[in-house]
């Protein structure tokens, strides 16, 4: 164990470096620069401004120069700094990270504990009516596309029914705080977690009635029925517990790209979350945030993934790390 | 054509609507009868979010929206353009047209409490405008040197007439920046750019990211009882869905530079709670238009350019695809610049069999497919309005034989390709003409920036010394009626070569709460300030006294 988790840190160290490296080249691929964007965002532009912008920018450098720069940043581990909007990037990202922690945790957990537990009961009751309404639900789920489920559920709850507000984190307007406060933001958070957690719920429910129906076709849970073991409790400790590896392994690759977020989404409600903030950074020739946000999410990606391999371990005694 | 046809004329319905609406609208907006009433709050949208919020060093239309309340402008423009008493109280140009002399109001206060003297604007001119500002390094370029005699008067020594400077002197032409706090600095990178100090209505509060920007009522404004209202919000909203619904709502009460889809615009201004104006753009005068690359293929050929101009219906353009938010061009200089517009009798209008006949003798005859030659069109990508203009270029070029592959890209890919690469035989695009064309319209014909990357200069690669001459001429030139003249023969001559089609002025409108209360818009209102602003909440208000404007 000790060994296995030496050996990993070493090559996620590897990696990590290596993704880094790449991403400096690829984004460079995009025509366009940093300084391009702000005078066409301008609507006006001279020589002279442009060439304060680059030199502003660092964009006035030789790439190798530009390059070396960006090596020792990563290895000191510094994000560097975001000349478009004026704030290092680590606090650029430190201010969208809640807003998106929050966005899909609360998603995630959703779809995860009610999916879950659908494709659970889908799958007790497989071919009767109960698992037919579930996998078609589901199914509807997966296949409607995520912004139309967001401005559907905007339309009727907030402008038809005016339950809740349109979009944004906050009512900004009426300076409350805290439990007030909380209790805004959780307003706010409903339909945005709701639309992307009903898709993801999707996923988790048909993954996990598949899994499970696999499960109570093999040998060891014929034999606990021949035992007189009682159903519920083969469901539970037998087939479950078995099932849960795909939904591990789904939810390690969701968590991975959780700093990405969810563009659309955080789009159609106003969040403040880090999908956009990359998704604009990537327009605007931002590249000092888009790396930085990039790295971090490489960061994330390899421990999750570790975690994950962790994971099955607890889950299923019989794998073991080397 | 049956299909265009009822297109048009749902349109052309959906046009009067919108303008009736408009005009009740804004005839109600100016309803004086209730005096104005202090207090609320106001949210508005901004999009897309600022990069920065100062004006003097990013003229992006989200940082004038937001900073036009925070800075007051050294003038304001009424709707008819004329320069109205601001920061400076009034100004003169000598005899010879080389002084130009600004006498600055006394008692304004920067939001920090220190004055704000002449060494201010003396400092922002020298350093700013004329080194970093992206518009006004040609607009001050006559400006010989800067005196401040005394703490309220700016002497600006010129080397030759310029006319230009006083149509640009608004907050966000020429904002003035607070000396003490830059002087001496990384302009650039200083913090005070995302966290402004101003003289305005409102003082910057608070700026979180993705999200909102909040300002505050200035208790020490110079224009006592002012500003009425207690708060303003900007929120970011970028979906424009959510926008219109945000709108309807009444969550938010304000959005300029057409926030919403042009067919939701329609709908909006139907609904009691809200209007929709096109008031409040003149000093920005939009045009947009359709440069042909002169410095490639088929387009050299000025037979072929103008051919092109009569095979495209501009009246088509404005009704069908600008839902009527545009209105037809017919020179580069728009017509809401009465005094300079003018296209001397050029007129390319739509004549497809014309524009065949035009093309054949050129020597471009159909191939066996039909086709003569094929082109690539390019677009501005800042929505769907652009995009469906190319695609109807496409179509109308389809007619006349002429083969067009529209391409998009984002907007650094774009700028690039057509300033930089100049790879391309068609892009279409809009610039702002502002109130003076030397600002806004000549920089699309002067060959000194042609494939230097600079965006928004000249994209066709037009060369005329004469323009180039006129041009010249113009900034120099120190007799309005002069000057009137060498933009008339300026239009007349880019408008025979034909390197850049005018295809529509367009309509920016402005969404509102029917509540929202304020003069009539003033013609730079967009980068304007929310000083005369209120809200009428509908419940009486105890009496209080209404101080009379100080101008």
């Amino acid at each position: 164990m000790a060994r296995y988790l030496k050996r990993s840190l070493g090559q996620i160290a590897f990696v990590i470096i290596g993704i880094a490296v790449i991403n400096f080249f690829l984004l460079r691929l995009a025509p366009g620069d940093a300084a391009q964007v702000m005078a066409g965002e301008a609507g006006s532009a001279t020589p002279e401004y442009m060439a304060a912008l680059r030199q502003q920018f660092g964009l006035d450098q030789p790439l190798y120069v530009q390059f070396l720069s960006y090596l020792k940043n990563v290895l000191t581990l510094n994000l560097g700094y975001s000349f478009r909007q004026g704030m290092p990037v680590s606090e650029l990202i430190a201010l969208r990270l809640p807003a998106t922690l929050l966005l899909m945790g609360t998603s995630i957990a959703f779809a995860v504990s009610v999916g879950g537990t659908l494709g659970f009961l889908a799958a007790r009751h497989a071919g009767r009516l109960a698992d037919t309404v579930i996998s078609s639900v589901a199914l509807v789920f997966y296949a409607t596309p995520v912004f139309w489920i967001g401005v559907m559920l905007v339309v009727v709850f907030s402008v038809l029914l005016d339950w809740l507000p349109v979009g944004g984190m906050a009512s900004i307007e009426s300076g409350l705080t805290g439990l007030g406060y909380a209790a805004d933001v959780a307003q706010h958070l409903i339909l945005p977690a709701l639309t992307l957690g009903l898709f993801y719920l999707a996923i988790y429910t048909r993954l996990m009635r598949a899994s499970m129906l696999e499960v109570y076709g093999q040998d060891f849970v014929r034999t606990a029925r021949a035992k007189g073991v009682r159903p519920r409790r083969i469901a539970l400790r037998h087939v479950l517990r078995n099932a849960l590896l795909p939904i591990v392994t789904t939810l390690g690759v969701q968590l991975g790209s959780i700093l990405g977020g969810a563009i659309l989404v955080e789009t159609v409600f106003a969040w403040p979350g880090l999908g956009r903030l990359a998704f604009e950074a990537l327009f605007q020739r931002d590249l000092n945030l888009l790396l930085g946000i990039l790295f971090c999410s490489s960061v994330v990606v390899v421990f999750v993934n570790l975690a994950v391999d962790l994971a099955y371990t607890v889950l299923d005694p019989r794998i073991e790390l080397s | 054509m049956v299909h265009i046809g009822l297109w048009k004329a749902v349109a052309g319905a959906a046009v009067a609507l919108v303008v009736s609406a408009g005009l009740a609208a804004a005839q109600d907006a100016r309803d004086a009868s209730a005096p104005p009433k202090a207090g609320g709050t106001l949210t508005a949208i901004i999009q897309p979010e600022p990069v920065i919020l100062t004006a003097a060093l990013n003229t992006a239309a989200p940082t004038g929206i937001v900073t036009g309340s925070i800075f007051d402008g050294l003038v304001d423009y009424d709707a008819n353009l004329k320069a109205v008493p601001a920061l400076a109280e009034s100004w003169e140009t000598s005899k010879d047209g080389l002084t130009f002399t600004l006498h600055l109001r006394d008692g304004v206060k920067w939001h920090d409490g220190k004055p704000f003297t002449s060494a201010d604007v003396k400092w922002t001119l020298e350093e700013v405008w004329k080194k970093i500002h992206p518009r006004n390094q040609a607009i001050f370029a006559k400006v010989t040197s800067v005196d401040a005699p005394d703490d309220r008067t700016v002497v600006l020594h010129l080397s030759q007439p310029s006319v230009a400077i006083l149509s640009s002197l608004n907050s966000n032409g020429a904002q003035v920046l607070p000396k003490h706090l830059y002087e001496g600095t990384d302009i650039l990178n200083n913090p005070y750019n995302n966290k402004p100090v101003g003289t305005g209505p409102f003082v910057f509060k608070e700026w979180s990211r993705g999200n909102y920007i909040v300002l505050e009522r200035n208790p020490e404004y110079w224009d006592k009882g002012k500003p009425y209202l207690d708060r303003v919000v900007f929120r970011v909203i970028p979906d424009a869905a959510a926008r219109s619904a945000a709108l309807e709502k009444g969550e938010v009460q304000w959005g300029v530079l057409s926030p919403v889809p042009l067919k939701d615009a329609e709908r909006l201004a139907k609904l009691p709670n809200l209007r929709v104006s096109t008031e409040g753009y003149e000093w920005l005068s939009p045009w947009l238009f359709a440069d042909f690359n002169v410095e490639r293929g088929p387009l050299k050929d000025v037979k072929v350019r103008q051919a092109l101009a009569q095979a495209i219906d501009r009246n088509a353009i404005s009704k069908v695809v600008w839902f009527g938010f545009a209105k037809p061009a017919t020179s580069p200089i728009p017509s809401t610049l009465a005094a300079f517009h003018d296209a001397g009798g050029i007129a390319y209008d739509y004549d497809p069999k014309k524009a065949e006949a035009l093309l054949d003798a050129a020597g471009y005859k159909r191939g066996p497919d039909g086709a003569r030659f094929t082109l690539d069109i390019d677009y501005i990508p800042y929505g769907d309005d652009y995009k469906r203009t190319a695609e109807y270029l496409k179509q109308a070029l389809k007619r006349v034989g002429v083969e067009a592959n529209v391409r998009s890209q984002d907007t650094a890919a774009f700028t690039r390709r057509v300033y930089g690469d100049r790879d391309f035989d068609i892009s279409i695009t809009w610039f702002a003409a502002f109130s003076d064309p030397q600002v806004g319209v000549n920089r699309a014909y002067w060959s000194g920036s042609i494939g230097k990357n600079i965006p928004w200069t000249n994209g066709s690669g037009y060369r005329n010394d004469k323009v180039d001459a006129l041009i010249s001429a113009t900034q120099g030139e120190g007799d309005p009626e002069k000057r009137i003249q060498l933009f008339k023969d300026l239009q007349k001559t880019v408008l025979t070569d034909l390197p850049t089609l005018p295809l529509v002025e367009l309509k920016f409108f402005t969404v509102e709460a029917a509540n929202l209360k304020h003069p009539k818009a003033s013609g730079d209102q967009v980068y304007g300030s929310f000083r005369d602003f209120w809200i009428d909440d509908g419940k009486p208000t105890e009496a209080k006294a209404d101080t009379p404007k100080s101008n």
